[in-house]
Formats: structure tokens, sequence, C-alpha cells
């Protein structure tokens, strides 16, 4: 744990209803990736949560995908570096509920996940059928075959699966459903 | 009552810490990549939900406290965590065993824990239980996979369930701070979780071909910070750069 860094970022109040952007500020954060999947802004990750100007200064919330996400950090540092390039302070703060859903990611996020490489989230039965069923439901984000394999509940991060596609041989990670 | 908050917070926070610090000395050693990976992931869940309990105990504690001061600055007798967390990774199966026990506790707990009236503890409770119920079906498949499975597999799961038996009861036991949670419809009252505990256990070991132990002494203390005697090897461990470097930063 970094100390000077956790007195940065942190909890302040837990809970934000209502998303709120201001859309000014959306452009500037849609310019900011997710570090772990650098094809992804995180506005279309859905971790954003409310931005908007208050004296001056950019209020952004921000949610966690997973508690222990270490790409969080990052993203904070991210976002006051953005914005700092367009002369604008940031002040981020990190909301734990509503919890983050995969449901939040958007069409063109799911869309950017599979250019990637990466298999997006199934609705949540089928995603216990695939990972613990063996249930061959989960598409090759190469080649497009379902006839495809779990190889790890746990992939490279703690949101992804790791599967393995058996008509291309590929590997890949499937990003697990969150509901 | 902000004394008896913060020490029910310590209560579960410290069972993530814990846990996750056993967790994190499979990195690099798990029996597999795909095992070292998932505890390892594991371990990094409970180590983020440690940090939002912690941040909270933080702001509720005042005085610069942080949550680092929390997880690194305290006394062993400060550690609220159960026995069964701080036990040892022997083999693959005490390594299951340990996670399958808690887990189905962990669980129970949180699904309480969402009801609190404390708005904070209930956020991180929704939060928690998502990651939580993965954590619970990694353990679980492993059970029955192992229990059921070789001869050789069956035994030491059976051996590592026996032994880690004794800790079980202990996630049952409520501190006079827990106690006054629970009267403030803050904290949740494990005494009811019990049977259901024991019921799913049974359940799930009896389908892995598991025998249920049948003992009737168990071991407790953790939670009022009487430790086992591999306590004191974790702090080691856990705390050694804040404890030589105070205030170090990387």
């Amino acid at each position: 744990m970094n100390l000077r860094r956790s007195a940065q970022i942190g909890i302040q109040k837990m809970t934000v209803q209502q998303i709120h952007i201001d859309p000014k500020l959306a452009a500037i954060l849609e310019s900011v990736s997710d570090p772990e999947i650098p094809v992804l802004s995180i506005m279309e990750m859905g971790v954003v949560r409310t931005a908007e100007i208050k004296n001056n200064i950019a209020e952004i919330t921000i949610t966690p995908t997973y508690s222990g996400c270490p790409a969080m950090d990052v993203i904070g540092d991210d976002i006051k570096k953005a914005f700092a390039a367009k002369g604008i302070e940031a002040k981020i703060d990190l909301v734990l509920a509503p919890a983050w859903t995969t449901d939040w990611i958007t069409p063109k996020g799911r869309k950017a996940l599979e250019d990637y490489g990466i298999a997006a989230p199934l609705e949540p039965e089928a995603d216990i059928e695939a990972l613990l069923g063996n249930k061959k439901l989960v598409k090759c984000p190469q080649c497009g075959s379902q006839n495809t394999k779990m190889i790890s509940q746990f992939g490279s991060t703690a949101c992804k699966a790791f599967f393995q596609c058996q008509d291309c041989q590929e590997p890949f990670d499937y990003f697990k459903c969150l509901k | 009552m902000q004394n008896n908050l913060v020490q029910y917070i310590y209560g579960i926070a410290d069972n993530a810490l814990i846990l996750g610090q056993r967790l994190g000395e499979l990195c690099g050693h798990g029996p597999n990549l795909e095992t070292d990976i998932a505890m390892t992931n594991i371990a990094l869940d409970l180590l983020g939900q440690t940090r939002s309990y912690y941040q909270y105990a933080a702001k509720l504690t005042g005085n610069e406290a942080t949550e680092d001061t929390i997880a690194f600055l305290r006394s062993e007798r400060e550690y609220k965590n159960v026995l069964i967390v701080e036990q040892p990774n022997t083999d693959f199966a005490y390594s299951i065993g340990r996670q399958f026990l808690f887990d189905v506790y962990h669980l129970l707990m949180l699904e309480q824990l969402q009801n609190s009236s404390d708005e904070t503890l209930q956020a991180i409770a929704k939060k928690s239980i998502k990651e939580v119920s993965y954590h619970k079906r990694f353990s679980l498949d492993w059970i029955k996979r192992l229990g059921d499975g070789t001869e050789e597999s069956h035994t030491k799961m059976q051996n590592a369930i026996n032994d880690l038996w004794t800790f079980t009861d202990e996630l049952f036991y409520q501190t006079d701070a827990d106690k006054a949670m629970v009267s403030e419809q803050i904290g949740v009252d494990v005494t009811q979780l019990k049977d259901t505990y024991y019921s799913i256990i049974s359940d799930i070991l009896t389908e892995s071909t598991l025998q249920v132990p049948d003992l009737k002494y168990f071991q407790k203390g953790g939670k009022q910070g009487i430790h086992s005697e591999h306590m004191g090897y974790i702090l080691a461990d856990l705390q050694y750069m804040q404890r030589t470097f105070p205030n170090m930063n990387w």
C-alpha cells in the first residue's frame, strides 16, 4: 500500500444514486483509458459516476470494478493528468454504492473488449454455466467459435476468467459477469 | 459506541487482511499456474475489501489514523481476526479447506451485513458480496474435486478438514463490541447463522464423499486478540517494511 496515494484517493461518500456527468467534462473523461484494457475508456467501462465543476475544481467520483482493483489508483492519477493538461484541477473520490456491475459497460465498450481479444460478459445464468458447468457458451473473440473451454475461473486480473478456443487454439480472457 | 463500531469493523476487516496475506504467500508458489492466479486474485479482492473497512475505521478514529496505520502499526493483540484465517498453507488441501470453511461463513455474514443500519457497512457488504460469491464457487469446486478425486487427494482433503474443524465454532462467537453493534442493528448476529452454516458445509462435504468431523472441542481466542502461534510470523512479514522504515513510501 502506498501511504501517499491512499491519502489522495479514498472513500468520502458512500452512495451516488444518480449518474451526473457534466457534458463539458465528458470529452476529457473519454480520453482516459482503463490501464488494464487500453482500448476502453473509463466512460465506456461505466466507472465514472459523477463529474461536475465546483469552485473551478472538477469533482469526479469513480466506482471500483472490484474492491482490490489496482487500476483504480492509476485511473485516479490519469484523470488528474488529463484535466491538468486542460488547465483544470481535479479532485477524485471513490464511491462504493451502488456497486459496479458489468451491465454498466456500454455497447461500444463491449465491442472494444471483443476487438481487443477479451470476450464480453454473458448474462448471470449463462456465466455460471460457462464457469462451473463446462457449457460452451463463451465465444472466442478471435475466430467466433463457441467451441471453447474454461482453463481457470480467474484470469490475468480478478475480473476475468481464462479460456481457450478448441478450434483456433487461441487462449483468451473472458470478462466475468458481475451483478 | 464509536469505539465499539471500530472494534466491530476490525473483527470483520482483520479476517480479510490476514486471509489475504496468507493467500498472498502462494503468489508464485501455487500448485499450478491457474490456482496460483486464482488464489492471489482472491487475496487481492480481500485486501481491497480490507482497505474500504479500514478507511472507514480510520475516519471514525480520527487522530491521523489512516488505513495504513491500522493495517501496519497495531500489535498482535489488537487484531481481531478469527483463528482459522491465520492457519498456514500446510498443503493445497489446507489452503482450500480454510478457504471453503471461511467463504461459506463470509457469504452468510455479508448477506446480513447488507441490511446493516450503517450506510457505509451496507455499501461495503454489497460490493464485497459479489466478489465473495466467486471465491465460494472456487473453493467449493475444489473441495468436490479433491474430496471426490483420487484416494490420495481424498485423504489429504479429509485430514485438512479434520484439522481445521476445531476453528469453525469461533466464527459464531460474539465479543462485547459485537453484541453492542447487534443491539443497534449495525452488526450481524452471527449466532443466528450457525445452523445454516453447518448444514451447508455438511451437505457439501457429504457430496464430496468427505466425512463431517464429529468434534466437540473447539478453539477460540482470535476475536479477543489472543491468537495462535502463527500470527506473530504473519505480522512480522506484513509489518516489516513499516516497522523498519517508518512512513516509507514507494
